[in-house]
């Protein structure tokens, strides 16, 4: 499978702060990548640098294969970005904004936008801010889809809507992509939605990647090992370790391999493995090398 | 059409959800040979989910299988199994195999004790049925 994004050792800096450093990416065409990190994480900016709203004070941006200069035409024609709480112009009328679509854009599907709007019962002559939030959000994801992007990127959602609204945008998501192969970017913070949507993983944490990959891969990688607190194992493959008096739980990245003796391994869950890489990231664990994780 | 349904707080990853409920569904009847399962497409929008799990629990079923995928057309269940149980009696099993795991919660057997205690009572009913 064909890369949609690649990026290497992309960063941005705002004063002597850096809010995303030494970023490396690699995302197959048609993945839907879940991108989750605390706030202030860098998730924002790494999604803005992508869709060329911010200029890279270091590294770059690879879209399908060729190298995408912040803010070319060639770059912004392939993606459509969906901005936090889905913002739309709320004095403009629905078929303003797809009038504002279809002039602002190289490529313009005017025939999807309108059969989008008349199946989620809206006039094209309503205010768009006298809609519902839901239906801004389906408003927003319909004029995105429009320009028949090959990436879409999608900004916290889902985050202000109510439970039925979330379904209902995700199941005209997935469906795109079931359908047309796009290439889906979002952030979340809610796992347990992502587990749904996303195949792809990226933890971001201190302006940092602290983990990226295909969300199967990564837990049959990872496993939870419990046992006594006076062993616990070391090296690169221990993620976080919990410690209790007598016992301890050791996140541990040691694929199939039999763990020590006396260790119990068990499968872990996406939203265990997400909080070991993002605590680990607060507080380094410090790695004592001279112990193996397995027998 | 057949309808699947997601648990997100189960832990179970949701293409082994999907997997369940077919396996499950043909056993007990509710879907019968050559009944065509949901499109990838319609799966995709019924539950709002991600095509690839959909296709990776298809690929399973059809590896063990049950299903047939048929290009351009879609996946119909390929044979019914061995026994199929009338859904009444499936649901009487399943209420008391469920009263019988909370006594054995109640009395302190883990999962471990549980599954050890099954293999012991099947391997002495099937001495038994052989004497």
């Amino acid at each position: 499978m064909s890369a949609a994004l690649v990026t290497r050792g992309l960063g941005r800096r705002y004063r002597s702060t850096w809010a995303l450093q030494d970023c490396d990416l690699e995302v197959p065409a048609g993945a839907v990548i879940a991108l989750v990190g605390p706030n202030g994480a860098g998730k924002t900016t790494l999604l803005q640098l992508v869709a060329g709203l911010q200029r890279p004070s270091a590294g770059s941006i690879s879209l399908f294969g060729e190298l995408a200069p912040a803010q070319s035409p060639q770059a912004l024609a392939q993606l459509a970005f969906v901005a936090q709480d889905h913002p739309v112009y709320r004095r403009f009328r629905v078929s303003d904004l797809l009038h504002l679509g279809r002039s602002l854009n190289r490529t313009w599907d005017q025939d999807f936008a309108e059969r989008r709007i008349a199946e989620l019962g809206i006039s094209p002559r309503q205010r768009t801010g006298r809609l519902s939030g839901g239906q801004q959000a389906q408003v927003a994801l319909a004029l995105a889809l429009a320009k028949r992007p090959r990436l879409l990127i999608l900004d916290e959602p889902v985050a202000s809507l109510d439970p039925l609204a979330r379904r209902e945008f995700l199941q005209v998501l997935m469906g795109t992509v079931a359908g047309e192969g796009l290439t889906v970017l979002l952030s979340s913070h809610n796992i347990a939605e992502l587990e749904r949507v996303c195949d792809h993983l990226v933890v971001v944490a201190g302006g940092r990647v602290q983990l990226a990959g295909d969300v199967d891969s990564l837990l049959g990688d990872h496993r939870v090992l419990t046992g006594p607190s006076a062993g616990v194992p070391g090296g690169p493959g221990v993620v976080h370790v919990d410690q209790a008096d007598r016992h301890a739980h050791v996140v541990a990245r040691i694929g199939p391999a039999e763990p020590l003796p006396g260790w119990q391994a068990r499968p872990i869950g996406l939203e265990e493995l997400v909080l070991a890489y993002l605590r680990r990231a607060r507080e380094p664990w410090p790695v004592p090398s001279e112990m193996e994780l397995s027998a | 059409m057949f309808i699947f349904q997601l648990d997100s707080t189960s832990g179970v990853p949701p293409y082994l959800q999907l997997v369940h409920q077919v396996r499950q569904a043909v056993m007990v009847g509710y879907l019968r040979e050559g009944d065509r399962l949901p499109l990838i497409r319609e799966a995709v929008e019924q539950l709002a989910i991600n095509p690839n799990t959909v296709s990776k629990a298809y690929r399973q079923l059809e590896h063990e299988g049950l299903v047939d995928p048929r290009p351009g057309v879609g996946t119909f269940v390929a044979r019914a199994p061995d026994v199929t149980v009338p859904p009444a009696q499936y649901a009487k099993l399943r209420r008391g195999l469920e009263r019988w795991l909370r006594e054995a919660e109640a009395a302190g057997l883990d999962e471990e004790a549980v599954g050890a205690l099954l293999a012991v009572v099947r391997r002495e009913l099937t001495e038994e049925g052989a004497a």
